[in-house]
């Protein structure tokens, strides 16, 4: 693997994360519990697609073979999107969304934080934009997680069980492979070994603030950076990708 | 033979009038997302910068950059969007904060008031000027604003969030 292969596949990563988390939190339009939270969700939803078209135009890019965020959103399959698995899990009560976001929202938090020092000038601009996002999106996050989790016996019976049923999706944040490796080497990605104290005490302290336990030794999920998927994604892929593989190239 | 008759002078002030789509009272020359114009020729490079990564009004924007340079007579126009370094409202001039206020907008406070766990900031109402505001809600009708509400005169207003 080339140095430039790994880039092509680090970009994807991160679209691939933002896209997915795009397509689901847009699904919440018009389906949020308040009109103030719809409004939210759907914001989200625009921070991510506009962080999938930077990371994917410039994965495009590094590729060089003239593809272009729009081929790369539309024109790969299941097996070739490398995005985690808890992004794409189906949107669940709000609750189950509102742990979904504290736990990426965090995660995200920090590594883009991390990755604004990137020896790559491209990702680390696109991150300093991202950070201050992601901060918004954390912050949401755990106003609602103390919120619900301190709440009615219903709301929190919901928080604790959106937590505990999404943990196991959280062990493959972490995860490295040959690419971060290599990139590692280079000081172009971020050491994920570094951020994962630190995101496990921020998400223990969100957790004791919302009045819930935290899960305990689940088997953690793995497969979304080799391709391999929970069943949701292809569906999610097939409505996504309708247009444009039953009308390639049309535009509006 | 074709003589460039335009400069980056020419080009800036042309684009001058170009405004934000989603606040019509500030060009993007005040919202400080007009960068760097770059002339090559007879090539027009303009240079951009987003508020938000996934700002729907930059399509928009570009459109009227190529469009107003155009009735020009500029022809090869191209427009790049570059992050770095990342937009601040701190860019925003002073004439802009004070226009979105006319317009209804409270301004940012400075980009220092972002910080991680929500603070609260004393918010101006641009209506009456009481600082008995509240937040009703952090997200408001485009990703750069949130909705607040004035205790003093009771009218709802957006606040333009430090970025």
């Amino acid at each position: 693997m080339t140095e430039q292969q790994a880039l092509y596949k680090y970009c994807l990563r991160l679209g691939d994360n933002a896209l997915v988390q795009s397509y689901r939190l847009s699904e919440w339009c018009s389906n949020a519990p308040t009109l103030e939270e719809d409004l939210a969700l759907v914001n989200f939803a625009l921070d991510m697609t506009g962080r999938a078209q930077a990371l994917l135009t410039y994965a495009g890019e590094v590729d060089g073979n003239g593809k272009t965020d729009d081929d790369l959103a539309y024109r790969r399959g299941e097996r070739e999107f490398c995005n985690h698995l808890i992004n794409e899990q189906p949107n669940g009560d709000f609750a189950h969304t509102i742990a979904r976001l504290l736990f990426v929202a965090t995660y995200e938090y920090l590594f883009y934080s991390e990755l604004m020092r990137s020896a790559d000038e491209r990702l680390a601009s696109i991150a300093a934009k991202v950070v201050k996002e992601s901060r918004y999106h954390m912050t949401h996050a755990n106003d609602w997680a103390i919120r619900l989790g301190n709440g009615t016996d219903e709301s929190q019976r919901r928080m604790q069980a959106a937590i505990d049923a999404l943990w196991m999706f959280t062990g493959e944040m972490f995860e490295t492979d040959a690419v971060d490796a290599l990139l590692r080497d280079k000081n172009i990605a971020v050491d994920l070994g570094k951020i994962k104290p630190v995101w496990m005490e921020r998400i223990t302290e969100m957790v004791k603030m919302s009045g819930l336990s935290m899960p305990e030794g689940a088997y953690m999920q793995s497969g979304g950076l080799k391709g391999i998927h929970t069943e949701y994604l292809g569906h999610m892929l097939t409505e996504m990708q309708y247009l444009q593989r039953a009308y390639p190239d049309a535009a509006w | 033979m074709v003589v460039n008759q335009f400069t980056k002078e020419d080009i800036l002030q042309i684009l001058s009038v170009i405004i934000d789509p989603e606040i019509p009272v500030v060009t993007i020359e005040e919202m400080g997302m007009l960068k760097d114009v770059k002339v090559n020729g007879d090539e027009v490079e303009v240079l951009l910068t987003p508020t938000y990564t996934g700002c729907p009004a930059m399509n928009l924007i570009e459109q009227d950059i190529k469009m107003t340079l155009a009735s020009k007579g500029v022809q090869h126009v191209s427009v790049k969007l570059v992050y770095d370094p990342a937009w601040t409202t701190d860019w925003m001039t002073d004439i802009a904060k004070a226009k979105m206020k006319l317009y209804g907008i409270a301004p940012p406070l400075t980009s220092a008031c972002n910080s991680e766990r929500f603070t609260d900031n004393v918010i101006e109402c641009p209506h009456c000027g009481s600082k008995q505001t509240q937040l009703i809600s952090r997200f408001g009708s485009t990703a750069c604003k949130s909705l607040f509400t004035c205790k003093a005169c009771l009218e709802p207003f957006e606040y333009f969030k430090c970025h």
